[in-house]
């Protein structure tokens, strides 16, 4: 996708194998997404414009989640994708200092800036590698996601009764896998206790979806109160960590 | 609202998110105190999705196939298992829980 002259033949082939190995590892979960986007009872041009153009797997998961109880919850289902695509605003604060990209290529790096692409790309050693294994495995992903996003609706559409086989289950399942390499610090821990807590308090009272943003506050009380004493800084390591795009 | 405008609209959003971190000079959300927020905010999210997906039912409560699918899940990343594993795994003891007469 970019001319990378500068790079010698083997280091090259090296990160085209390490890019495209990660676009199929993570393009696969795209089943699970496609099989859930059609459970939650989006059609099969909806989920897949979803993986094309949202192109988050978190906030994807999230969006298919809230908007599975009803169309009323539409408004909270986006707010949740917004906040958990933050991540990937911040990524692009660190790609845009590698790239140099302008105009047309700049809107087609910032669709490819997530987990994978950002976490291939900033743990290169050479500039040129940089570049090469952001665009690689941004596109390696978009290709591999989409395509079995696309399976996994299908598939899903086949199946018939979501409940029946459990793929309201597997919704929960998807968010704890999501969730798990996150868990790494007491204020983490404390965050992710004081969410539940929040978001089952709410649910008996506030329409669908709200109680999930009012949860998101927990990260603010935990981040102000413990003045980042249990910490961990936003790396490298842990947004290659995330289990999808 | 219509689902696929509910759809384009999270489509803008999260795409608007990204393109935001190629416009903006990196020192305007610097600082450890937005880090830690931003950190932690993913957190915060998924489980408050996990609470609601495994544990309520419209505005109630309940407790049924989909906690023991959520600690088998949980069992599994402890082991180190892949997504795909996780997420059949969770399934396979929802729906086998409920073909058995369970919740």
């Amino acid at each position: 996708m970019t001319p990378s002259g500068g790079l010698d033949p083997t280091r090259r082939r090296e990160v085209l194998r390490q890019s495209w190995s990660v676009g199929v590892a993570t393009g696969a979960y795209g089943i699970s997404f496609g099989a859930l986007g059609v459970a939650a009872g989006l059609d099969t041009w909806q989920v897949q414009a979803l993986s094309a153009l949202m192109f988050t797997g978190g906030s994807q998961f999230a969006f298919v989640g809230i908007i599975a109880t009803g169309l009323g919850a539409a408004p909270s289902a986006i707010a949740t994708a917004a906040l958990l695509g933050i991540r990937n605003g911040l990524y692009a604060l660190q790609t845009s200092q590698l790239l140099h990209v302008r105009r047309v290529r700049r809107l087609l790096a910032a669709h490819l800036t997530i987990d994978e692409s950002t976490a291939v790309g900033i743990t290169q050693p050479e500039d040129e590698a940089k570049r090469l294994g952001f665009w690689q495995t941004g596109t390696a992903v978009f290709v591999f996601w989409n395509a079995m996003t696309l399976v996994g609706a299908l598939l899903g559409n086949a199946l018939g009764d979501p409940k029946r086989y459990g793929l309201d289950a597997a919704a929960a399942g998807a968010f704890c896998a999501l969730l798990w390499p996150r868990l790494r610090s007491l204020d983490a821990l404390a965050t992710a206790a004081l969410a539940i807590a929040l978001a089952l308090a709410f649910a008996p009272f506030v329409p669908a979806g709200i109680p999930v943003l009012i949860a998101s506050l927990a990260a603010v009380v935990v981040a102000l109160r413990h003045g980042g004493r249990h910490e961990q800084p936003l790396s490298a390591e842990a947004a290659g960590s995330d289990p999808t795009p | 609202m219509s689902t696929t405008v509910a759809v384009l609209l999270a489509c803008a959003a999260c795409f608007a998110l990204k393109l935001v971190g190629y416009l903006m000079p990196a020192r305007w959300v610097s600082g450890p105190r937005t880090s830690r927020i931003t950190t932690l905010l993913p957190v915060a999210l998924l489980s408050a999705l996990i609470a609601v997906q495994a544990f309520t039912t419209g505005r109630h409560l309940v407790v049924d196939a989909r906690l023991a699918a959520v600690v088998v899940a949980l069992g599994l990343l402890r082991l180190r298992a892949n997504f795909i594993v996780v997420v059949l795994a969770a399934a396979a003891v929802a729906a086998g829980l409920r073909a058995l007469g369970w919740g």
